[in-house]
């Protein structure tokens, strides 16, 4: 069981990171939302359904999240929760690299800060 | 780097605030659920279904769709870099909540890794929230 929570938790780190960059790239393209409206709210939720690349990025969250259901039943969430922090730091150099964000200083300190400290919340 | 007006700021800031009380509220429903629901690690969605039987699941999943499309407004409005730092405070909120709501121990470690989040959060914030007008579609996946 010990072996299948470190897959789960590769699992999970791995779609995450993924889902994330698809979801940012597909939303960047799709517009801003700029007012909170509820009809501005449902027409972004209809574009999400006519948009490849979020689907795609909500299809690696869905496998994420059941991977994270069977983490849940095996281990606790003190353990399953900051397991993932690795995600941080790959996001946000993916971030840099692929969705050409302008990743400074304070950002890469402030993405090492939270993967150290959701790392210790594991103790 | 334009300066973000303060409309645009205090928006941002309140989907934040959603995306982290949606977080922080579904994955304490969805855990309280599992735990009702016993072990599985199994491909058979089935089992999955199982799962969702129990209240405390459904309402947690409920909870993760509000997070889910609160996190895709602020990530039309912000960029990545920006948003996982920031909505991470959800982490502190959690062990801060057990603390005092359900009375369990926080280690000197853990405090630590909540001090190291908390400022982790506080860099982030004084970013400005969004670099990027549209990614080039050459670097898009």
């Amino acid at each position: 069981m010990i072996g299948m929570r470190w897959v789960l938790v590769g699992i999970i780190a791995c779609c995450n990171t993924v889902g994330d960059v698809l979801n940012t790239a597909g939303m960047k393209r799709q517009g801003e939302l700029e007012e909170f409206s509820p009809r501005a709210v449902g027409r972004m939720v209809w574009g999400i359904f006519r948009n490849p690349l979020v689907m795609g990025g909500i299809a690696a969250l869905a496998v994420s999240f059941f991977a994270l259901l069977s983490l849940l039943s095996i281990a606790n969430v003190s353990f399953a929760v900051p397991a993932t922090a690795i995600s941080y730091v790959l996001e946000t150099f993916l971030a840099r690299h692929v969705l050409k964000e302008d990743v400074g200083r304070r950002r890469w300190a402030a993405a090492t800060l939270v993967a150290c400290g959701v790392a210790l919340l594991q103790w | 780097m334009s300066r973000e007006s303060s409309l645009h700021r205090r928006r941002n800031q309140l989907l934040i605030l959603v995306v982290v009380l949606s977080n922080v509220i579904g994955n304490v429903a969805l855990s309280h659920g599992m735990r009702q629901t016993g072990s599985i690690v199994s491909a058979s969605p089935l089992d999955y279904v199982r799962a969702f039987a129990k209240p405390w699941t459904v309402a947690g999943v409920l909870v993760l769709v509000i997070w889910m499309v609160s996190d895709l407004a602020l990530l039309s409005r912000a960029d990545l870099s920006f948003v996982l730092p920031v909505t991470a405070s959800a982490y502190v909120l959690i062990a801060i909540a057990g603390h005092f709501w359900l009375g369990e121990r926080i280690s000197a470690v853990r405090w630590l890794g909540i001090l190291a989040i908390t400022f982790g959060v506080v860099l982030a914030e004084e970013t400005p929230s969004r670099t990027t007008e549209a990614p080039p579609p050459e670097h898009l996946p």
